[in-house]
């Protein structure tokens, strides 16, 4: 497919190296000729250099022959314009990554008015992340599907939890019906479980579930957690902002430490509920009296990366709050990866997360039905969206009754408002929604999940 | 400043004025009244003298600042008081010249204090005067200039600034002609609406219309020696529904009219307004039932319309609230230095501004615990300025001052203190009757004439949110710059 990426920063990087390698034709275009001449250096990918905001250039990146329009500048205005003009060139798709939280309130607005497929606000995308993290403090990892319906969350099993030993139709029996186990990790290594595989303490698994659901799991399984009523945020910038605009309507108590006298009076005029502290978030006095000790989550989100890592040795050092920290460069993942930093997000990795599942969803839908498609387990595990059409082969028959492929599990069907967790009596009906987890590779239509 | 253009809009005040006395002149031929002659005749000639004004200082130079809005707001009021109350005097109904005068900054402020011991001896047309000027007062005489007449300048956002109640001026339209033009249609809706529902309730036609002026305006004149004591309760309910809604900011009714129902009901101000209301009047009505001084159904009407009348700034009674149990009339005395909404007819400190007290209380409090914390103060959703703040604290400190002052002054009299405290606080207020001597079965005939004149700034004071008044007395305003 080809690609046409506009911004060479960080993550236009990292999207063009990645899409690059998955065998896509890309060309960059950017405004300044070193980034430019570095990346052509290492990467095999055409440059444009120009203003992408110009008609004249995109014609030169070969817009016209472009399927895609992926456009993340750091500026949301160039960004849309980008999409817009790419768009009325008559290119089939465009993201745009769009920021600013005065557009994010009026995003649907715009992505119909500009004709956008996606638009990406890696600040918001994270904070959701942290959000559910705080939320469900047990949780590792929670990854959302189906329009947010449905979370793909992933779970330690701890020593002597009552779960140890039992097989996965137990759990289903004892534990909990409608919730199904779609991937275990034992001793590194990635299962797709069938009903005999046994669950063991130490394994981390991966469950489908309603969102409501996991609160109730949590002590069936033996994670002992006490719900997280105040977190301290240091660092007070666009993620911190969209953070505490999703913690609002949740009995936490948010505190924001911020440098920037400005920036705090923007932040307190923007947000009611939370206490907006300024001063250094890194002053060790400062955060002892602001009470880091009694805090139940601490999410470090300054820009420096240096500094996040601190903060969060430091917390765990004098607190029991569960640490969540952001992560701006994620190339020396080696040497933080055994520190007890608690969760860690990255901003970018989320944005080249959802754009490579769109890119990927979008390559899968030539002649597929995939809707969404995601990676899981450092890419062992796919997880996929398919929308069953009239000609499906495994509709209309109980899934007991159909010969699967080994590794593959169906584990949602999505009929309108409900959501069936599906045993072997189900079916699959025309129209229908179904998640599917598999370690196969190249999925491209629900009939492929058969043998 | 510039005098001629000030001398324009003070002709343009006396015209008004002039023309306004063509009603209760009509009021006097309807009834065969003496005094009407006396309107006739002050009104031809007020008239004339604003004619002549006019006329002759017609400016070149219209140039017009902050500065001369506020002279030209505190004189036209002078102006318009002085004007107003010649009638009264001449007409020999009100004796003393202190007290016609008293009586007409009185009505124009929408006090509603009297210095006439029955006022169903007073002549119809004199009564319907005392209503009339209520009416026009209580959405001011200038913002009525400004919806009426044809613009001379510039001069338009400065009047409407230095007269409007509150910490603030909003527009509900682009241009403050059109503005002042859509307050005073509500206005007369709401008045127009309340009369018909008075006459339905079955008051008289003339006591409705003269009621439907004075509740509106939150005034509280009434043409009844007893005020409302002796309408029956399906009145009582209606004008105190519709003391209720005087009480709200006009931005609210304007909303309606708009269609922008979510911002109507979702301000703030409007919604503790109503809060405030709502507790007062339960607590007082629990009080009243429990200490048995009326049955169940008299003690909430009583205390509906008490709490109306009382944090509308309108003044009137329905019962004598000087004999109820100490914690009702505690209840009556913080609702008179709280007053309405901001941007409505009310007097007193407003409850805008007693938000923004408590909201700085809270956030000095918490920046006690937490010294570093930083705290935007919120108001509709929307960061409070610091000038804003800043006046509204400023208005406090001098609120309290002349406060204090004044009831140095009238201490004079050798009067009680609670008298004192609430003849000032109701002045100030624009309430109407107080506590003790000038409670609401007194008048405030007693005080010596001195005594009148420090009530009489009061009200002017309280009524043009003090700094008008002070202008126009700073030495600063006159010099040559």
């Amino acid at each position: 497919m080809k690609i046409m990426i506009v911004g060479c920063g960080r993550v236009g990087f990292s999207l063009a190296q990645q899409l690059s390698e998955e065998g896509h034709e890309i060309t960059i275009i950017d405004q300044k000729a070193d980034k430019l001449e570095r990346t052509q250096a290492v990467l095999d990918v055409q440059c444009v250099e120009g203003n992408a905001t110009s008609f004249r250039v995109q014609q030169e990146a070969g817009v016209k022959e472009s399927e895609l329009c992926i456009a993340v500048t750091g500026q949301d205005e160039v960004n849309l314009l980008c999409c817009l003009i790419a768009r009325r060139s008559g290119i089939g798709h465009t993201i745009a990554r769009v920021q600013n939280p005065i557009y994010n309130e009026e995003i649907g607005y715009l992505s119909n008015e500009f004709g956008l497929s996606l638009t990406i606000n890696p600040q918001l995308a994270c904070a959701r992340n942290i959000a559910k993290l705080i939320e469900v403090p047990g949780a590792l990892d929670i990854t959302t599907f189906a329009k947010g319906r449905i979370d793909l969350v992933r779970l330690p099993i701890p020593e002597g939890s009552p779960v140890d030993g039992m097989t996965i139709i137990d759990f289903a029996s004892k534990i909990s019906g409608d919730t199904l186990v779609t991937a275990l990790v034992h001793k590194g290594e990635v299962i797709i479980p069938n009903g005999r595989t046994k669950l063991s303490a130490g394994d981390d698994m991966y469950v489908i579930l309603r969102p409501a659901r996991i609160i109730e799991l949590l002590p069936k399984l033996g994670i002992k957690t006490r719900p997280i009523r105040s977190v301290l945020i240091a660092g007070g910038g666009t993620t911190a902002y969209y953070l505490a605009k999703q913690l609002a309507p949740l009995p936490i108590d948010v505190k924001i430490i911020e440098q920037d006298r400005q920036r705090c009076e923007q932040l307190s005029e923007m947000l009611t509920k939370a206490m907006i502290i300024n001063g250094n978030a890194a002053d060790r006095q400062l955060l002892m009296e602001e009470g880091i000790v009694d805090k139940d989550a601490m999410v470090a989100l300054t820009n420096l990366d240096e500094e996040n890592l601190v903060l969060s040795l430091f917390t765990g050092k004098v607190s029991k709050a569960k640490t969540i920290t952001k992560l701006n460069t994620i190339s020396f993942d080696e040497a933080f990866s055994d520190l007890p930093i608690g969760v860690v997000v990255s901003p970018k990795m989320i944005i080249t997360k959802t754009i490579l599942q769109y890119v990927r969803a979008l390559e899968n839908t030539h002649g597929s039905n995939v809707e969404t498609l995601y990676r899981i387990l450092g890419e062992r595990v796919e997880v996929l969206e398919f929308k069953v059409t009239n000609d499906a082969r495994v509709r209309d028959t109980a899934l007991m009754k159909l010969k699967l492929k080994k590794n593959l599990l169906v584990c949602a069907i999505i009929r309108g408002a409900q959501i069936i967790t599906p045993g072997g009596r189900d079916e699959i009906y025309s129209g229908d929604n179904v998640i599917i987890v598999t370690t196969e590779r190249g999925l491209r239509d629900i009939n492929d999940i058969l043998e | 400043m510039n005098a001629g253009m000030i001398l324009y809009l003070l002709g343009k005040i006396l015209e008004l004025t002039g023309g306004m006395m063509a009603l209760p002149f009509i009021v006097g031929l309807i009834y065969h009244e003496r005094s009407g002659m006396y309107f006739l005749v002050c009104g031809a000639v007020i008239l004339a003298t604003g004619f002549l004004l006019t006329h002759f200082t017609k400016p070149k130079n219209t140039s017009f600042y902050a500065r001369d809005g506020f002279v030209v707001t505190a004189l036209s009021w002078l102006l318009l008081s002085l004007a107003g109350s010649l009638p009264l005097f001449l007409s020999g109904e009100i004796p003393a010249f202190e007290d016609a005068l008293f009586e007409c900054i009185s009505g124009f402020t929408t006090t509603g204090a009297s210095v006439v011991p029955a006022v169903e001896e007073l002549s119809r047309c004199v009564n319907f005067w005392r209503c009339f000027i209520q009416l026009i007062g209580g959405m001011g005489v200038l913002v009525f200039m400004l919806a009426l007449l044809p613009s001379t300048g510039g001069q338009d956002l400065y009047l409407m600034k230095a007269e409007s109640p509150g910490p603030s001026v909003s527009k509900l339209a682009p241009k403050v002609r059109q503005t002042a033009y859509y307050l005073y249609i509500i206005y007369f809706v709401l008045t127009a609406a309340e009369a018909v529902c008075l006459v339905i309730a079955g008051a008289p036609l003339y006591d409705s219309i003269c009621t439907a002026f004075t509740t509106t305006s939150t005034g509280g004149f009434g043409v009844r020696n007893d005020s409302l004591g002796s309408y029956g309760p399906a009145v009582q309910y209606v004008i105190s529904v519709f003391l209720f809604l005087s009480g709200f900011n006009y931005n609210f009714f304007f909303c309606i009219w708009m269609k922008k129902f979510r911002d109507a009901f979702g301000s703030e101000e409007i919604r503790t307004y109503t809060g405030i209301f709502a507790v007062a009047t339960l607590f007082i009505a629990v009080k009243l039932l429990a200490d048995g001084v009326y049955g169940g159904e008299e003690s909430f009407r009583h205390a509906f319309l008490q709490v109306g009348s009382i944090m509308t700034t309108a003044g009137y009674s329905s019962a004598d609230f000087d004999q109820w149990p100490a914690f009702c009339r505690e209840i009556l005395i913080f609702m008179m230095l709280i007053g309405g909404c901001a941007g409505s007819t009310c007097g007193g400190i407003k409850i805008s501004r007693v938000l923004i007290y408590l909201k700085t209380v809270g956030k000095e409090v918490s920046q006690l615990c937490h010294p570093r914390s930083v705290k935007v103060l919120k108001m509709e959703g929307k960061a409070i300025p610091h000038s804003v703040l800043r006046s509204a604290n400023i208005f406090l400190i001098t609120y309290s001052c002349l406060f204090a002052l004044s009831m140095l002054l009238i201490s004079l009299d050798g009067h009680d203190f609670t008298t004192n405290f609430t003849a000032v606080a109701s002045a100030m207020g624009n309430i109407g009757p107080g506590f003790s001597l000038v409670g609401p079965t007194h008048n405030f005939a007693f005080f010596s004439a001195p005594a009148k004149y420090v009530l009489m700034f009061d009200m002017l004071a309280g009524r043009l949110e003090l700094f008008p008044l002070l202008v126009l007395l700073s030495p600063a305003t006159w010099r040559r710059n």
